[in-house]
């Protein structure tokens, strides 16, 4: 079976102005997003108690919440979790009262209304402790990018390693974006998922690079924008399935693996359908607009001594 | 040309079996057991304790399955829940007093494969259950005490020497020392310089004072909060073991952070409680006036003790100061007799008490008693030969140097060196656990066969020759982790799923390579060769990449992230050998042979 079958090249670089508008607008949308709505941050960044409870019957969610903000609780968030039957409480960090105390109380004051109820998951986090997993991941997104950046570098060019890396860094704001739009819970799994989506997604374009790259020592007289179509056309049966695999993969975790892990694999599926897009029509127009040459390759003086790549 | 050499095919064989029986015990399952260990330092799981478990046991009609001797702890495994919670009432009630008698799970692997220490991989809380807590050591409060210490400690140094002074003040970390000449101020210099070695010393001449500053080094407050830790860690080991928990973990993490991982305790408030405790350490003098009555009750106004050979004790109730009162005890040797010794290091309260206590009480014996799990041992019960001023106190007496240092932990397990609070909490009830096994199980598995269903249509024979990679992929990755003993959280089963999707992106690569070789006229031998030879480039790039985020992961994640960064790093590692070696292995024996081949199958 054979999905895509190009008998000429699509004209990728042709389509540049119009790509470049949508990559542009999306971006910019997500920008606006991140800027108005901002991230809803988990507990794991902003400190805080979330308690999971499992109900035998049906949760009565006003009641629950009046029976919280009666005992002392009015600003605990009460909602429902994946099933009528769960509900997920969420109470801020307070001021002089001890973190660590304040998830018995919840469930003292829970188990006197219903003594049936059944604690699933208890998360508190202190202040301090969010504070540093805010540093440690910006810590870690520059780490990536910059880790990923130089092996570029190396392996290829400047430009190269340039176009990948803002190819990426658009598919992670986009990310962002459709977390600030639908105001989904930012936590550290979902944080994970971005800079695992940043690893990944570079492999798409590393593959392209290396086609245009072998481009530029097989056919010598053609112009560099009909080299980078003919690598993606040729790439693109390979990407699309891939992708496709790695999202089958994830697809299964977004509807089996529960709510736990719904927004780690939703993080992923955006980022893997974004990285489909960037990696063709945002990095290789990149790569066209910072004048990518066969001189970056072959030096005219030493054509013999290069390596036969693959 | 599509042949390996014979050994790279042993090689590969070689690699998959070992994968293979480091596998396996996963699939065993686990059975209940009850784990016995020694509750203090001074006791060790032995032959001995064994033999005596097996006899409780045994006459109770309880055989277990197995019992063994792991480590510090005997573990009998049993058939059933309904046995093994018998069993361990049983146990509880002829060993409690020394030993933790804790419910636990064992692997239900078959020995041998236990003796090759191939043993399954290791839940993390989110999968089995229990509670993570993090606490956070108030480091200033260990400073403060140390420096509070210091103050009494200078004042009553320069007494001894008889050194006229006139006050010593503490302002934040800077102590000092106010003298009327000059003079008495070297004297005091030079005697404090000598007895406090962790001080930096600096004149400071006020108008009408002969001032001397004291600051602690920068190596010796190190030294203390580093101790802090640690004398923290010991005290919440001890206070763990009041809980019967089977395994838990409590470890350091970074310069003033505890982590305390409590499997299977859904009880989260004794645990907090128990974890917050303070000392329970007390200092009495021993009543000598009555007689132990073998059986007996302890007469009116004392307790009954035991001490730590056995023998018991009578001691007056009332008490002359607690743990609270001990800033430090060290293990020493004495300068005259060199025999091992512990020294005392006393807050200003307790050593007033303590020279009270001691000038009316020549030649009688003090004890020094630990309260654990509500009961008290006596930890030793020294014959006060002189009054003793200053609160350093030194313990000596028939010791050998690691009683000495053991006795030095007791004493300092006591009571925390510095407060500590809870800064993260993650509790996860049972039924949640293995809901989480189950549906990272269950997501994996359907992935799995979606992709395996797809690749075989799409590349016919090439596409069950990369499934067939891929299993050797997921085989390897569970072999590494259970080999490595690594925690496998919620996290890391998504990792486990997350790189059998990215590694079937190798073949693929492949595949296409050959497809396009095809393509372009090559016959399929020189295809599959330059295939396999174009895309490995390709794929050590793209690997590499993503091995860069993994490991940035590993830096700077914390907790289940970690464990998802350990399993994306294996797993590129796992994919690139199976993917490139275990694969094109199958393609060279399906046909690599064939001299003439005229057409492979991959769609």
């Amino acid at each position: 079976m054979e999905l895509f079958k190009f008998k000429h090249d699509i004209p990728f670089m042709s389509y540049g102005r119009y790509t470049t508008t949508i990559s542009l607008v999306t971006f910019l949308f997500a920008i606006f997003f991140l800027a108005t709505k901002g991230l809803n941050f988990g507990v794991d960044f902003t400190g805080g108690t979330v308690i999971e409870v499992h109900y035998a019957q049906s949760a009565d969610l006003a009641n629950i919440r009046k029976h919280l903000a009666d005992s002392g609780q009015p600003d605990a968030l009460v909602q429902n979790f994946g099933s009528s039957h769960d509900v997920l409480i969420q109470v801020p960090i307070k001021q002089n009262v001890a973190g660590a105390k304040l998830s018995e109380q919840v469930m003292d004051i829970l188990r006197k209304r219903d003594a049936d109820v059944e604690m699933r998951r208890v998360e508190f986090v202190g202040p301090q402790v969010g504070k540093d997993l805010v540093e440690n991941g910006a810590l870690a997104l520059l780490l990536v990018s910059l880790g990923i950046v130089c092996y570029l570098w190396l392996r290829f060019e400047w430009k190269f390693g340039l176009s990948a890396i803002i190819a990426n860094l658009h598919d992670v704001v986009i990310i962002l974006g459709f977390f600030a739009f639908f105001q989904w819970d930012f936590s550290l799994s979902v944080l994970a998922a971005v800079l695992a989506v940043l690893g990944y997604s570079v492999n798409e374009s590393v593959v392209v690079f290396d086609r245009i790259r072998e481009n530029f020592h097989t056919m010598r007289k053609t112009s560099v924008s009909v080299i980078i179509d003919n690598a993606i056309t040729r790439t693109m049966s390979r990407t699309i399935i891939t992708h496709g695999s790695t999202q089958m993969m994830v697809l299964a975790m977004l509807l089996f693996g529960g709510e736990t892990l719904h927004y780690f694999a939703m993080a992923l599926t955006i980022g893997i359908l974004f990285s489909i897009y960037s990696s063709v029509l945002v990095a290789s127009p990149l790569l066209l607009l910072f004048g990518v040459s066969r001189d970056d390759f072959i030096k005219p003086e030493k054509t013999e001594t290069e390596e036969a790549l693959p | 040309m599509n042949q390996y050499p014979l050994w790279k095919y042993l090689l590969i064989l070689i690699v998959l079996l070992t994968g293979l029986i480091f596998t396996l015990p996963n699939f065993f399952g686990e059975s209940p057991a009850v784990q016995v260990s020694p509750l203090r330092s001074t006791l060790k799981a032995d032959n001995e304790l064994l033999d005596q478990v097996g006899t409780v046991l045994k006459t109770a009609g309880l055989a277990p399955e197995i019992s063994t001797l792991d480590g510090n702890s005997v573990k009998a495994r049993f058939a059933d829940t309904d046995s093994q919670l018998k069993a361990k009432d049983l146990l509880n009630s002829k060993f409690g007093e020394d030993y933790v008698v804790a419910l636990n799970l064992l692997p239900r692997s078959p020995q041998w494969l236990t003796e090759l220490h191939a043993l399954p991989m290791y839940l993390g809380l989110d999968l089995r259950g229990g509670v993570h807590f993090m606490l956070q050591v108030d480091m200033k409060a260990a400073l403060n005490k140390t420096l509070e210490a210091a103050t009494s400690d200078f004042r009553s140094a320069l007494r001894e020497q008889k050194i006229a002074y006139s006050g010593v003040s503490r302002d934040g970390n800077i102590l000092t020392v106010k003298f009327r000449d000059a003079e008495s101020r070297s004297n005091g210099e030079e005697e404090i310089k000598q007895r406090f070695p962790d001080y930096t010393l600096q004149n400071q001449d006020e108008s009408n004072a002969f001032g001397l500053r004291a600051t602690l080094k920068p190596e010796a407050e190190r030294r203390i909060q580093d101790s802090a830790v640690q004398q923290n860690l010991l005290t919440l080991r001890n206070r763990v073991n009041e809980l019967g928990v089977a395994e838990p973990v409590i470890q350091q993490q970074g310069m003033d952070r505890v982590v305390v991982q409590l499997p299977g305790v859904q009880d989260t408030a004794r645990a907090k409680d128990i974890l917050g405790r303070t000392a329970t350490l007390e200092v009495r003098m021993v009543d000598e006036e009555h007689q132990i009555t073998p059986g007996g009750a302890a007469p009116y106004g004392t307790d009954m003790f035991r001490d730590i050979d056995g023998n018991m004790l009578l001691v007056k109730k009332q008490v002359i100061f607690t743990g609270e009162s001990i800033n430090d005890a060290q293990p020493g040797f004495d300068q005259y007799t060199s025999e091992a010794t512990v020294n005392l290091n006393l807050d200003g309260v307790g050593a007033r008490k303590f020279k009270e206590a001691t000038r009316v009480n020549v030649g009688k014996r003090m004890a020094i008693i630990l309260f654990e799990k509500g009961k008290g041992e006596i930890v030793t019960a020294p014959v006060i030969r002189e009054e003793i001023g200053g609160g350093r106190v030194q313990i000596s007496g028939q010791m050998t140097a690691a009683e000495a240092q053991n006795t030095s932990l007791l004493l300092r397990a006591g009571a925390l060196a510095a407060p500590m609070e809870i800064i993260e909490e993650r509790t996860i009830g049972p039924s949640l656990g293995s809901e989480n096994i189950a549906r990272g199980f269950d997501s994996t598995k359907i992935g799995f066969i979606m992709i395996a269903a797809f690749m075989t249509v799409y590349y016919m024979m090439f596409g069950l020759i990369s499934i067939l990679a891929l299993g050797a992929n997921l085989l390897l990755l569970v072999a590494l982790l259970s080999m490595m003993q690594a925690t496998l959280t919620l996290p890391g089963m998504a990792g486990i799923a997350l790189t059998l999707g990215m590694a079937i992106d190798a073949n693929v690569l492949i595949n296409e390579r050959i497809r396009e070789e095809l393509r372009n006229g090559v016959t399929p031998q020189a295809a599959i060769h330059a295939g396999y030879d174009r895309a490995f480039g390709t794929i050590l790039d793209s690997n590499i990449t993503t091995l860069i985020a993994g490991i940035a992961l590993f830096m700077f994640g914390s907790g289940a992230i970690k464990g998802f960064a350990v399993v994306l790093c294996l797993g590129i590692l796992t994919s690139m050998f199976s993917a490139m070696l275990v694969s094109r292995a199958i393609v060279n024996l399906i046909y690599g042979r064939k001299v003439r081949l005229a057409k492979v199958a991959i769609g």
